[in-house]
């Protein structure tokens, strides 16, 4: 289904909610004011504080130059890497995938260190899930898990889950609908679910969905740490007795389980009795888009290697992904695309990237654009320049530009470099 | 949010009378109300209080900003996350296309909006804690992650 925006409103691509009932003043070609979209989305759609120019070693140089440089790295690099995405329109993503196809590349994006295994279990349709929509007219029981969406993605409660009245949910959140929140420490999300809120030590997920689906066969629950029985059980009843459930599935879960088993488990488990759906809180605009476009064009969707000059051949493994390939030093020039992997990876894994020569398209400076040796601005995606993406939950949203700008788009910079090729 | 019996605890409870009410007890629950403030109690200012003075100034955020209905929205807390603006009782009975389901506010009576990242209020005079009528409805309180909006 591709969501058809009101003419008044513009989406916001602050995260990857998507929310599509934005209102904006511009004047002279500036947005001064913004309607609805939260804090984080403000400060995404007011722009960059730190704007990056085009550069080649340090030097200011012509877009064009810029352009032409970053095509000599990749011409030269036995094996490139292409890494980022997640804050690019579809379009700029498949001609990234199609970039990578041509000159025979590593290309992997944030969800291999991400929500990657929930994503592909949803894909290889392993685990239910359903629209946000649905979750906005049918839910009646919430459960975020090891999320807190109220500093990742802060109007998901206001505008999808917990607080909307719904088709089948009239009454919202005082009467219709329950929400329970599980982490390890009582965060923002936690606070508003009260005493539903279930706090357990860290890395004791698996040991508590044991338990749980435990409590949903009627056995008595036991975790190897101090938690109540009579508690696990009354969360078990809830989520026995719920009629359309969903479980959203943060990064605290995804990190301490080695595997997604635990979770197809008892996403079975709770099947058999109830309805329960299950929708990973994926953190980029448009990370769920580049895992949905690779998977259509290779059957994996993400750490994947093209062979040069062979469209048709991919291999596709842990290896491949950032952190594996930069561990081993396997790659000798990186193409990073509207992320900052030496903030976001560990050092010991970045030192890497340190020693091969980085191409940065991005529309904000980054500590990898500093580190780069080719830098080159793009339009600020969502503002600057139109496109589709893809929801958290899998609806495309489709966007027009806000305001109008002579910086070329990621999609454009890629078919540009590919020109140069 | 601090209560009656919290303020007191940080009082010097001498019932001196000095701040022109009878008990320290009568004091606190004035300083809730904002009716007095802080420094109205001048033993508070000996070096013996100084750390309760301290604390009661941050728990005693003065009342200039709140409005008619006694709303005072923390805007360094708020991060527009729209809660309240979809939980308000108000806004649901006279938006219920809009705020009442999680989309931007369509109608002008709305009592809470999220404009540049921060809640706003306008018609105050709608609120439920407004007026002869009025009730203590707490449906924007509990439903702020931050405790960014507080009534006085």
């Amino acid at each position: 289904m591709v969501i058809l925006l009101n003419e008044n409103y513009h989406v916001c691509t602050g995260c990857a909610l998507l929310c599509d009932d934005i209102e904006v003043v511009i004047d002279a070609n500036v947005i001064t004011e913004i309607k609805t979209a939260c804090r984080k989305g403000v400060s995404r759609m007011k722009g960059c504080n730190d704007p990056m120019s085009p550069t080649v070693e340090g030097q200011q140089v012509d877009i064009d130059v810029a352009i032409g440089a970053a095509a000599d790295i990749l011409k030269n690099s036995e094996s490139p890497l292409i890494f980022g995405l997640g804050n690019s329109t579809d379009g700029a993503q498949k001609k990234a995938i199609e970039l990578a196809k041509h000159i025979g590349a590593i290309l992997d994006d944030t969800s291999s260190f991400c929500q990657g295994p929930t994503l592909e279990a949803i894909f290889n349709d392993k685990i239910k899930s359903c629209t946000l929509d649905d979750v906005r007219n049918k839910a009646d029981v919430i459960v975020y898990w090891g999320a807190d969406p109220s500093n990742s993605h802060p109007r998901h409660l206001s505008k999808f889950s917990y607080f909307p009245r719904g088709q089948e949910r009239q009454r919202g959140w005082e009467e219709d609908r329950t929400m329970i929140s599980i982490d390890i420490r009582k965060s923002h999300t936690a606070k508003i679910s009260g005493d539903k809120f279930h706090q357990i030590p860290l890395q004791a997920d698996e040991e508590f969905i044991d338990a749980l689906i435990d409590a949903l066969s009627g056995k008595v629950p036991k975790v190897p740490f101090e938690y109540d029985p009579k508690r696990i059980l009354e969360l078990a009843n809830i989520m026995k007795n719920a009629r359309f459930g969903i479980i959203f599935v943060g990064l605290g879960l995804v990190y301490s389980l080695d595997n997604m088993d635990p979770i197809v488990k008892l996403m079975d488990k709770l099947n058999e009795l109830s309805n329960f759906h299950l929708i990973p809180m994926v953190g980029h605009y448009n990370m769920r888009g580049f895992n949905q476009n690779l998977f259509n064009e290779t059957g994996h969707l993400n750490r994947v290697k093209f062979e040069k000059g062979n469209n048709t051949k991919v291999q596709h493994g842990a290896e491949f992904s950032i952190v594996e390939s930069l561990n081993e030093k396997k790659v000798d020039a990186a193409l990073i695309i509207g992320s900052d992997p030496l903030s976001s990876l560990p050092r010991a894994v970045a030192d890497h990237l340190l020693n091969i020569p980085i191409i940065t398209i991005d529309p904000c400076e980054t500590f990898t654009s500093r580190k780069a040796k080719v830098t080159i601005p793009s339009a600020l995606s969502g503002v600057e320049c139109g496109g589709s993406a893809i929801r958290m939950d899998g609806e495309e949203v489709m966007f027009e530009p806000i305001i109008e700008t002579t910086t070329l788009s990621d999609e454009e910079i890629l078919t540009r470099i590919m020109e140069a090729l | 949010m601090a209560n009656a019996m919290e303020i007191y605890q940080l009082l010097p409870k001498t019932n001196c009378k000095e701040c022109g009410k009878s008990t320290c007890m009568a004091f606190a629950v004035s300083l809730l109300s904002r009716e007095l403030t802080v420094d109205d109690c001048p033993p508070l200012k000996d070096d013996k209080f100084k750390a309760n003075y301290k604390k009661l100034s941050d728990m005693i955020v003065p009342a200039e900003g709140a409005s008619e209905s006694g709303m005072i929205v923390h805007e360094d807390k708020c991060f527009g996350c729209g809660n309240c603006v979809v939980a308000c009782p108000v806004n649901v009975a006279e938006d219920s296309l809009g705020a009442g389901i999680g989309r931007a506010p369509t109608s002008d009576k709305v009592i809470l909006r999220v404009e540049d990242g921060i809640v706003r209020t306008s018609n105050v005079h709608d609120c439920r804690r407004f007026g002869e009528n009025k009730i203590l409805c707490n449906g924007c309180i509990v439903t702020c992650p931050t405790e960014a909006i507080e009534f006085v």
